[in-house]
């Protein structure tokens, strides 16, 4: 008790009165400082705010105005069905299905390339990027920031680039998903080697292995299982991406939608999309079993 | 000492072969898994051509690009590009804030413990992962279609593609949460609405805000693209200076991007550490 007794001149009152107005006062500051961080940042959101509306010449009447055109262009993708002539109606829907069906295809295939491209380079450089595995701090810098770099830029812009220099067409999807996956992937599998029990990498060495013979001996077997779950993950993400990809020529069932929408083809637009959710929807459903097959339900989703 | 080891394996071998390789039918397995995974591989790398030679003539083109985008130098543009670049924070911002204000009302709907009727959230789960699918480019390009080019268009379709996440994310926070703290206010008499204000809200809004701003952080980064379909923002400059070969202003753009999404991660974090 008598580490407590005060001795800042705050605390010396006596009497219950005293202690009342001391706590009072506190009490009364803590509230005043509190109010004030409140205010300054609900000023600094206001300012934000404020300043967003001016930039991006958002307004409610704009809004009143465009939802409803939003919503008439929605409406207008919608096709005709009818009750007594469904299937006629659906063949005139899907007139394309053989053609869609093959760019779906080619879609997965390039999500499934560029992922597994990806996951080599990221589990090269997941090595050196693990602060428990590599003594050198500059290898380890350099991996750290090569990683941050290709994760940084927007996998669209490679695109843009590498369509450039590879040529129109799948090929240079696929390595925009590659780069950009091995940024990614390589950060969660770096995290995922700096949490491994570091008895078995001790045990390697002592027998006398060598820096690869660790990783492959005491790194991988731990994390295979989180290696595996995370690759999954960024399947079903990758997916999704190689759809869009197809809008600045990377090929895909984007290269399509893209046409259908620039010229106005409306019931193509929802065909398409309609494919492309029933797609991605039973992609994310078994990869979802997958992974909690290989490691329980414990990992929480991480984008 | 090596002779007794070498008989010690080999008896081991005899006693429990089960040690020393798997069953016949799980390596079979495993094998046909891999040369599946192998077949689909290989079967992808021809149909997008992935010749040696076309990988040479790529990367050497890729070699020269680089060159030409060295020194970054914005030009003249260079107030332009700022400007934009704030464009592309405020579509983040403005996208970002709507969505979260329409997906409140919707997770508390989606919730298990607030709205009991099985049928009715799972049918609002289900909608919202099915539009999950849709990546924010294509909204985007739909929304350009509809409301005209501009940053308009790319907040709206920011809004729309976080408004399907945030409302399963919301779901999520709002079924996880403690029910003591609903029990007491109920049990001192507050209805329905009560319950929901002061009892579950002022759980489940660190983690809201949690979210937010991660989304904050990752809708900068989609928003720098989605001027490519003219929807506004930096992107729509990086693009034109990719389509007239002005490499280094390219090259400029794409280190701006880099600084602008460094600085706000660093923001958001420092800001969610605080939250949490």
């Amino acid at each position: 008790m008598s580490t407590l007794s005060p001795t800042n001149g705050r605390l010396t009152s006596t009497t219950r009165e005293e202690r009342m107005l001391s706590f009072d006062e506190r009490y009364r500051q803590q509230q005043f400082t509190r109010r004030n961080w409140t205010l300054l940042y609900g000023a600094l959101f206001l300012a934000a705010l404020i300043g967003s509306v001016a930039v991006s010449d958002f307004s409610i009447p704009g809004l009143i105005k465009g939802l409803p055109m939003a919503w008439n262009y929605i409406a207008g993708t919608m096709p005709r069905l009818t009750f007594e002539n469904f299937w006629a109606d659906m063949t005139d829907w899907y007139w394309g299905l053989r053609f869609w069906l093959r760019l779906l295809v080619e879609t997965i295939l390039m999500g499934f390339v560029g992922t597994v491209l990806g996951g080599v380079i990221a589990l090269a450089l997941s090595f050196p990027a693990s602060r428990n595995l590599v003594e050198n701090t500059g290898i380890y810098f350099a991996a750290r920031r090569t990683l941050e770099f290709f994760r940084t830029v927007p996998e669209l812009v490679f695109a843009l680039i590498f369509v450039f220099a590879f040529g129109l067409g799948p090929f240079a999807g696929v390595l925009a998903i590659a780069v950009h996956t091995a940024g990614a992937l390589g950060k969660l599998f770096a995290e995922v080697n700096e949490n491994v029990d570091p008895r078995p990498i001790e045990g390697v060495r002592a027998s006398g292995g060598n820096w690869p013979m660790i990783m492959r001996l005491g790194v991988v077997p731990q994390a295979l299982p989180n290696y595996a779950s995370y690759l999954l993950l960024r399947f079903e993400i990758n997916v999704r991406g190689a759809s869009a990809l197809g809008l600045v020529g990377a090929g895909g069932i984007g290269q399509d939608l893209y046409v259908a929408i620039r010229q106005f083809e409306y019931t193509d637009i929802s065909a398409i999309m309609l494919l492309l959710i029933l797609t991605t929807s039973v992609i994310d459903i078994s990869c979802e079993a997958i992974r909690h097959r290989l490691i329980g339900h414990t990992l929480t989703q991480v984008a | 000492m090596n002779a007794t080891l070498t008989a010690d394996i080999a008896r081991l071998r005899r006693t429990n072969p089960q040690i020393f390789s798997a069953p016949l039918h799980e390596r079979l397995r495993t094998w046909g898994l891999w040369l599946g995974f192998l077949a689909v591989l290989a079967f992808g790398l021809w149909w997008i051509d992935a010749s040696p030679m076309r990988i040479a003539n790529g990367l050497n083109k890729l070699g020269l690009l680089v060159t030409l985008m060295i020194p970054p130098w914005p030009g003249d543009g260079l107030w332009d590009y700022i400007y934009a670049m704030f464009e592309t924070l405020a579509m983040a911002f403005l996208g970002t804030l709507i969505a979260f204000v329409v997906a409140l009302p919707l997770g508390f709907l989606g919730a298990k413990n607030i709205v009991p009727n099985w049928l009715f959230h799972f049918g609002l789960r289900r909608f919202f992962d099915a539009f999950r699918g849709i990546d924010g480019l294509v909204w985007a390009l739909i929304f350009v279609s509809a409301v005209g080019l501009g940053p308009f268009a790319g907040v709206l379709a920011i809004a729309v593609g976080d408004v399907m996440v945030f409302g399963k994310l919301f779901a999520e926070a709002i079924e996880n949460v403690d029910n003591k703290p609903v029990d007491g206010v109920r049990a001192s008499g507050g209805d329905n609405i009560h319950v929901v204000r002061l009892g579950v809200f002022p759980q489940v809004f660190p983690v809201m805000m949690s979210h937010v701003l991660y989304f904050f952080e990752s809708n900068v980064r989609s928003a720098t693209i989605l001027g490519i379909v003219g929807a506004g923002g930096i992107g729509l400059q990086l693009s034109d200076r990719i389509r007239i070969n002005n490499w280094q202003e390219a090259a400029f753009i794409i280190l701006m991007i880099l600084v602008t999404v460094a600085i706000i991660d660093a923001i958001s974090r420092r800001i969610r550490a605080r939250l949490i």
